[in-house]
């Protein structure tokens, strides 16, 4: 523990927290999640197999866009931007760091891992473990303060995460049709946008910013209707997250022929 | 109705103190002051406690029940269970004066640090026309009643005393944020909310946010915007290119 008890004129209260609720929950509750998808987005990344069904156009959202020479054939619906490098080297790792850029300096995964990994603070009024404590003023923290740029970069990955929900409404004998799949990348991708949109970066661009709303009229307009989105920041948050694994789980399970999806219309 | 408490309230000062145990009478529909008031009347007659209104409105009764900074006119017995020991300590991050009063002087040299609202030159305090979507936004933040609950829980002094220096910690870092976004506010706030403000330091983990009796969105709606305004002004190399070509706002 830090200066707490000590610092001179403070009361003198030895213990770290008097808190009797259970405040570990929260941060505990968050490092499990964030380790889960953690592992599972490893495990995936280097998988490199069980990613694209052919016959219904599901292809899973870690592996796209998939830009690689490597990619199974018909799956890089955006060319073919790299050579084989090996088997190191899979598809995801081309577009892992935009996406794990922006989630890394989001404002809420900052918070929450802040906590739940750093204990900086572990709880509210509970003390932080570190003895020295700069916060975001130096390298490496400081370049959280370059979130905007992964906002920017987070809009064409959406776009491509839709454009792969439109496709997936592709039946067996090629036409039109509708699969189990093809809903749970619906919600995945509404999911996904709602929370890119609902970024404070996002918020600012929009008419954050600004401190004269009446001049403009439409700026404000979206400043308001971004709001709405960002008061619940956190919890899409956590619904893309989720989202964004089951929907990758989904697809490699059919990919892979442990299940055969439920077909709804061809 | 009422029922025999179990309650741990911190006594003493600057030097020395502890935690002291008393049984108390409670009443339906009380809260923690009146806990409080009770032992006054009959047990510890010189038991310090600052408190104006009752109301949750003058910010004066802050405090830290079972550990959790509250206001203790606005804490209900209710919430707790009969069995429950309860423990009242003063706030932890300012010097304290005696049993639960503390000094929060640190508070008002924050405070006194920030340039007041400057009008643009030229402009006469008869003449301040707003429009009211300009002002909305700061007027969230014209709801704080000055119990600095917030100041108490950041992490950033709570834990760090040495920070106390450089950083002016949530309360005026949102009054840096409500003149920033004030429309008629000339001054240039944003380059200061990082360097003498020490905006930087918060590491938007929303205790202040939690904490905040008047549940002003103290993070997201002024926090988090100066963040972006610093990172406009400060870290955005494309701003940097495109104000050389066009003016603010
Ligand atoms: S969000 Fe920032 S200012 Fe508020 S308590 Fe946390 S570190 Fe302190
Ligand atoms: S912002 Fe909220 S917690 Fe902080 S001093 Fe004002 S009312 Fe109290
Ligand atoms: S703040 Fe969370 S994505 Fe931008
Ligand atoms: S006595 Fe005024 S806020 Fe509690």
């Amino acid at each position: 523990m830090t200066v707490t008890p000590g610092a001179p004129g403070r009361a003198r209260i030895e213990a770290r927290t008097l808190r009797t609720d259970r405040w570990w929950l929260a941060p505990l509750v968050t490092f499990t999640g964030l380790m889960i998808f953690i592992i599972y987005g490893t495990v995936r990344a280097f998988q490199n197999a069980n990613y694209w069904v052919p016959q219904y156009h599901y292809l899973a959202p870690f592996y796209s866009p998939c830009l690689s020479a490597v990619c199974e054939p018909g799956s890089s619906h955006f060319g073919q931007w790299f050579p084989d490098l090996g088997p190191l080297v899979t598809p995801p790792l081309f577009v892992l760091p935009f996406v794990l850029g922006f989630r890394l300096t989001c404002y809420y995964y900052r918070k929450a891992y802040y906590r739940a990994f750093w204990l900086s603070p572990p709880a509210c009024a509970v003390a932080e473990p570190h003895a020295k404590y700069s916060g975001e003023t130096r390298f490496p923290l400081i370049m959280q303060n370059i979130h905007r740029y992964f906002f920017y970069a987070a809009i064409p990955v959406a776009l491509v995460l839709t454009w792969d929900t439109v496709i997936a409404f592709h039946g067996k004998d090629g036409g039109f049709g509708i699969g189990l799949g093809t809903l749970i990348m619906v919600v995945n991708v509404s999911l996904i946008w709602a929370y890119t949109v609902s970024c404070h970066s996002c918020r600012h661009i929009m008419g954050g910013k600004l401190t004269h709303f009446s001049k403009h009229p439409v700026r404000y307009w979206l400043w308001q209707q971004v709001s709405k989105f960002n008061g619940k920041h956190m919890q899409l948050a956590w619904a893309s997250l989720i989202s964004v694994g089951l929907t990758d789980l989904y697809v490699s399970l059919v990919a892979g022929g442990a299940i055969s999806d439920l077909r709804i219309f061809n | 109705m009422g029922y025999k408490a179990s309650f741990k309230v911190w006594r003493g000062d600057d030097k020395d103190g502890g935690l002291h145990d008393f049984l108390v009478e409670v009443n339906e529909g009380e809260v923690v002051l009146d806990i409080i008031h009770r032992l006054q009347a009959t047990q510890a007659p010189d038991l310090a406690v600052r408190w104006n209104c009752k109301a949750g409105k003058c910010g004066s009764c802050s405090a830290e029940i079972n550990g959790r900074p509250r206001l203790l006119c606005m804490t209900r017995m209710s919430t707790f269970t009969e069995d429950e020991t309860i423990t009242v300590t003063p706030m932890r991050t300012f010097p304290v004066i005696k049993d639960l009063v503390t000094d929060v002087s640190f508070n008002y040299q924050k405070a006194r640090e920030i340039p007041s609202f400057a009008p643009p030159p030229g402009v006469q305090p008869g003449d301040y026309r707003m429009q009211q979507v300009d002002v909305e936004r700061s007027q969230e933040f014209r709801k704080c009643i000055e119990c600095f609950l917030c100041q108490n829980t950041c992490h950033v002094v709570r834990d760090h005393e040495e920070n106390k220096q450089n950083f002016a910690g949530p309360r005026f870092l949102m009054r840096v944020a409500e003149l920033e976004m004030h429309p008629l506010d000339a001054e240039d706030r944003v380059s200061a909310a990082q360097e003498a403000h020490g905006l930087g330091m918060c590491n938007i983990t929303k205790c202040c946010t939690e904490v905040c009796p008047e549940h002003i969105k103290i993070t997201d709606n002024a926090l988090i915007p100066l963040k972006e305004r610093v990172a406009d002004r400060k870290y955005d190399p494309l701003f940097a290119v495109a104000s050389l070509f066009r003016r603010k706002r």
